[in-house]
C-alpha cells in the first residue's frame, strides 16, 4: 500500500530560505554577545571547580562496601556481586567469624574484598544484587592511581569510602 | 536367565506407559519425563515418605460387577481416582494404575508443603554453602510462594555443630528428611544419627556419647537436600556456582572411585562422587575425597633442575632432559634401576615400560601402599593403578618384591644409576646416604622430599586432576581421569616426560600426543584391543571378568 504524504505548501519568503538564516544568525549573535559579556557560562574549570553539589541523588560512582550504625560489617561474603559484576572486578576470600565475636550469628565474613577500579564499569549491578545491603555506589568519581595495584580497592579502602549506612534491614538482629 | 520381566501399564497425565514390574511410581514419572520433586527419597535408601513433597494423584483400575476393569471409549481402563494425594516414593506401580502429577490438588499440595518446611527456616542463603545447588531453593522457586504469612517468632535450634570432625550441622536448616540417619544405617553400617525432642522442636543430633566420625561421613554431606549438614573443609571456601566440574576418578585407592573434581581457578575446592553402580554407587570415602589439597601445595615443583656445583639449579626443559639422556647413556644395563610408581597411569607405564626395555635394566619395580580395607569401599591397597603396573611388566604378580635387591645393590654401589618415578626412595629403605652415593638419580616428581633433593636431574610432573590417561582398578576396570586444573610453573604432564627421556636414548619414536599412546597400547595389549580414550567413557569399560574373591566388597546398592 502505498502512502501519500501531504507535504506543506511553502509560501514564497519560505522558499528562498533568507529570511531564517538571518533569524538563525541572529540566535548564534545573542549567545555570542551572552558569553562575551558573562551573562551565560558552559564550561566548568574542573579540577578547580567541582561539580559535587550538583550530583543527582541516583549518580553511580564507586562501589564501596558500608558498615551500619552498630559497627558491623554487613557483607558477609555471599558471593554474588562476584559473580554478577560483568567485568569480574570483584574478588572475595570469605572467612568465619569465630564463635566469641558478637556477631557470631552471621559466621561469614569477607576476609578480603578486592575491587579492581581499572575493570569497573560503574554498572551498580553489585548494589542491586547485594541481599545483605553492603555494597553500595557512593558518589566518588575521581578515583586514580599511579599504579595498576593502587587502583585495587582492598577491603580497607572500601570501608574507607563507603562508611556508615543508617536505615537499613537487620535481618541478624538477636530476634530474628 | 530369569524370566523376562513383566511389563506393567500404567498412565501419567493422560499418557499410557509400560514399565517393569517393581518400579517405584516416583521412578516411573521420572521416565516418563515428568519429575516429582521430593526431598526425603533416595534412590539408594528405604523410603520412608516423610517429606510428603512427592504427593501426586493416584488412582487404580475401576472394576464392574464381575471384578474385571471397566473399559473405556479407547479400550483402556477407566481409572477410579482416590480422593486423598498419594506419595509416589514408596509405592511400587501397578496393573492399570494412574498417576497425575501436576493436577491442582498435586500443585496445591506441593505449595502447601513448601509453606510449611520454610516456616522455621532460617534466612541463611547468603552465607549457607548449600545456597546454588539446594533443593529447598529450587523448589520454592518453582512449587513456592515469594512471601511468608507467617509472622511469629521462627523455632532457634543449635547452628555450627561439630557433628563429627569432618560433618559441621545447623539444625535450623535441616528439613527432618533423614537421608543422612538412613545413609549411616543403612549404607555406612554405622547407626549415629538420630532426631530429638518433637513437633517443630526436632533437630537432628548424634546419639548420646557418638560422634559422627565414619570414614564415609561426608556422604551423608552430598545427600542432605539442604545446607544442614556442610562439609567442614569445603566450608565457606568457595560458592558452589563458581566451581567448574570436571568428571574424573579419585586416586587413593584401588577401587578408584568415580568423582566429580569441583575447581576454579585452578584450585581444587572439593571432590565428590559420581555415580557407577560398577565401581561406588553413588558414595565416596573422606579419606579419598580430602585427600587432594596436595595439589594446591605452594611446594609444588614448578622448574626443571640439574645438579651443579652449588646444588640444584633451574634450566630450560630441554637442558634437563639432554642432561638426563647423558647420564643414562653412561650406564650398563644391569647399573641402572627404575623406580616407577603404581599412582602413574596406564600411558605413563607404558612409555616407562619402554624406557626400562630401551635401558636394557632386569631392576624395575613399583612401590606398594597398603592399608586396611574396610567392607565398604576402600581396597587395602593404596595404590590406583597396581593392575596396569602389572599388565605393562613394570611389576611382577608380587608388586615390590624386587625393590629389597635394588635397595641392596644401590647401597652396595652395583646400581649406579636410578630413575624415580613419582616416589620417595626414602620410603623403600634406603638412607639419604645412599642417595648420595649414585652417580645419576633423575626423578619425575610433583612435591619435594628427600629424593628430590638428592637429585641429578629434577623433572616437575603432573598431579592427578592436571592430566588426562586411564588407570585400571582392582576390579579390572579401565577408567579415565580427565584434566580439571593447569600445573603450576613449567611442570609437565609425566607421559610427555618419559617420553623425553626416551627419545633421549631412542630417537624420535612419532608419539606426540597421548592419544597416540593410548592407540599404541590398544594395538599391542589384547586386553583393549578396540578401544579409545572416547569408548572408555564416563563409566570406564570392565577388562577381565570380575572374580568373585576380587576385594573390596562392592557396597550394596
Ligand atoms: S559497579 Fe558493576 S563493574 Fe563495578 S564492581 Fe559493581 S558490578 Fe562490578
Ligand atoms: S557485598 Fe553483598 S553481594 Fe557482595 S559478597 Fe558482600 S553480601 Fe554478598
Ligand atoms: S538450606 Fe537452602 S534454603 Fe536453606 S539457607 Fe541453605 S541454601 Fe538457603
Ligand atoms: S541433616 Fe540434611 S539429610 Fe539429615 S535429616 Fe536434615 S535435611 Fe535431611
Amino acid at each position: 500500500m502505498a502512502y501519500t504524504i501531504s507535504r506543506p505548501k511553502l509560501n514564497f519568503a519560505e522558499k528562498v530560505y533568507l529570511p531564517a538564516i538571518i533569524t538563525g544568525l541572529g540566535i548564534t549573535i545573542r549567545h555570542f554577545i551572552n558569553i562575551v559579556t558573562g551573562k551565560t557560562k558552559v564550561t566548568m574549570q574542573y579540577p578547580e571547580e567541582k561539580w559535587d553539589k550538583k550530583l543527582p541523588p541516583y549518580y553511580r560512582g564507586a562501589p564501596t562496601l558500608v558498615k551500619d550504625e552498630y559497627g558491623r560489617e554487613r557483607c558477609v561474603a555471599c558471593q554474588l556481586c562476584e559473580f554478577i559484576c560483568p567485568p569480574r572486578a570483584i574478588t572475595i576470600h570469605a572467612g568465619e567469624i569465630p564463635e566469641k565475636d558478637r556477631w557470631r550469628k552471621v559466621e561469614k565474613f569477607p576476609k578480603e574484598f578486592e575491587i579492581d577500579m581499572i575493570r569497573c564499569i560503574y554498572c551498580g549491578l553489585c548494589e542491586e544484587v547485594c541481599p545483605e545491603q553492603a555494597i553500595f555506589l557512593r558518589k566518588d568519581y575521581a578515583i586514580t592511581g599511579l599504579t595498576r595495584q593502587e587502583m585495587v580497592h582492598n577491603k580497607e579502602k572500601l570501608y574507607e569510602l563507603g562508611g556508615v549506612m543508617t536505615g537499613l534491614v537487620y535481618k541478624w538482629n538477636d530476634k530474628k | 536367565m530369569s524370566a523376562p520381566t513383566e511389563l506393567l501399564n500404567v498412565q501419567i497425565d493422560g499418557v499410557w506407559y509400560q514399565f517393569k514390574k517393581g518400579t517405584r511410581v516416583i521412578e516411573a514419572c521420572a521416565q516418563a519425563g515428568k519429575f516429582i520433586p521430593h526431598y526425603c527419597y533416595h534412590p539408594k535408601l528405604s523410603s520412608p515418605g516423610n517429606c510428603r513433597m512427592c504427593l501426586i494423584e493416584m488412582g487404580m483400575p475401576k472394576t464392574g460387577p464381575d471384578r474385571k476393569p471397566e473399559l473405556g471409549a479407547d479400550g483402556k481402563p477407566v481409572i477410579s481416582w482416590i480422593p486423598r494425594p498419594q506419595i509416589s516414593c514408596a509405592q511400587d506401580i501397578t496393573e492399570g494404575m494412574g498417576v497425575r502429577t501436576d493436577s491442582s490438588l498435586v500443585r496445591e499440595c506441593r505449595h502447601g508443603v513448601m509453606e510449611f518446611l520454610l516456616i522455621n527456616h532460617p534466612l541463611d542463603c547468603p552465607i549457607c554453602d548449600q545456597a546454588g545447588e539446594c533443593h529447598l531453593q529450587e523448589y520454592s522457586v518453582e512449587y513456592g510462594t515469594a512471601g511468608s504469612r507467617f509472622l511469629e517468632e521462627k523455632v532457634k535450634k543449635p547452628k555450627r555443630v561439630e557433628l563429627g570432625p569432618r560433618v559441621t550441622l545447623d539444625d535450623e536448616r535441616c528439613i527432618l528428611c533423614s537421608r543422612c540417619i538412613r545413609f549411616m544405617k543403612e549404607i555406612a553400617h554405622d547407626d549415629v544419627l538420630g532426631f530429638a525432642s518433637r513437633g517443630s522442636h526436632t533437630y537432628l543430633t548424634a546419639h548420646p556419647g557418638k560422634r559422627l566420625d565414619s570414614n564415609y561421613s561426608l556422604n551423608t554431606v552430598d545427600i542432605c537436600p539442604v545446607g544442614a549438614l556442610t562439609s567442614t573443609d569445603f566450608r565457606f571456601k568457595m560458592r558452589v556456582w563458581f566451581l567448574k566440574e570436571t568428571k574424573s576418578i579419585c586416586t587413593s585407592c584401588a577401587t578408584g572411585c568415580n568423582t566429580i573434581v569441583g575447581s576454579r581457578e585452578n584450585v581444587i575446592y572439593r571432590q565428590t562422587p559420581r555415580e557407577n553402580d560398577a565401581v561406588n554407587s553413588a558414595w565416596m570415602c573422606d579419606y579419598g575425597r580430602l585427600n587432594i589439597h596436595y595439589v594446591n601445595s605452594p611446594d609444588r615443583l614448578k622448574f626443571p633442575q640439574v645438579r651443579e656445583a652449588q646444588g640444584l639449579a633451574n634450566v630450560s626443559w630441554k637442558t634437563a632432559l639432554a642432561k638426563a639422556g647423558e647420564e643414562l647413556k653412561q650406564f650398563q644395563r644391569n647399573s641402572v634401576a627404575v623406580v616407577a610408581s603404581a599412582k602413574m597411569t596406564n600411558e605413563e607405564l607404558w612409555l616407562t615400560k619402554k624406557l626400562i626395555d630401551s635401558l636394557g635394566t632386569v631392576y624395575h619395580d613399583v612401590v606398594p601402599r597398603a592399608g586396611q580395607a574396610d567392607q565398604l569401599l576402600m581396597s587395602a591397597d593404596r595404590n590406583p593403578n597396581t593392575l596396569g603396573a602389572q599388565l605393562f611388566g613394570i611389576t611382577s604378580e608380587y608388586p615390590g618384591s624386587k625393590l629389597r635387591e635394588m635397595t641392596e645393590k644401590i647401597a652396595s654401589g652395583e646400581i649406579r644409576a636410578v630413575v624415580a618415578l613419582g616416589e620417595d626412595l626414602t620410603q623403600i629403605g634406603l638412607a639419604e646416604s645412599d642417595l648420595k652415593k649414585l652417580t645419576a638419580l633423575i626423578v619425575v616428581g610433583i612435591l619435594p622430599n628427600e629424593t628430590t633433593r638428592n637429585a641429578s636431574v629434577l623433572l616437575p610432573a603432573c598431579a592427578f586432576s592436571e592430566k588426562r590417561g586411564t588407570m585400571i582398578n582392582i576390579k579390572g576396570r579401565l577408567q579415565r581421569l580427565n584434566h580439571a586444573t593447569l600445573a603450576p610453573g613449567e611442570a609437565r604432564d609425566d607421559w610427555e616426560i618419559i617420553r623425553d627421556l626416551l627419545q633421549q636414548l631412542t630417537g624420535s619414536n612419532g608419539i606426540y600426543l597421548i592419544d597416540d599412546v593410548f592407540k599404541e597400547i590398544a594395538e599391542t595389549i589384547p586386553e583393549m584391543t578396540g578401544l579409545s580414550f572416547g569408548r572408555i567413557g564416563d563409566h570406564g569399560v570392565q577388562l577381565v571378568e570380575e572374580s568373585e574373591d576380587a576385594q573390596p566388597v562392592a557396597m550394596t546398592v
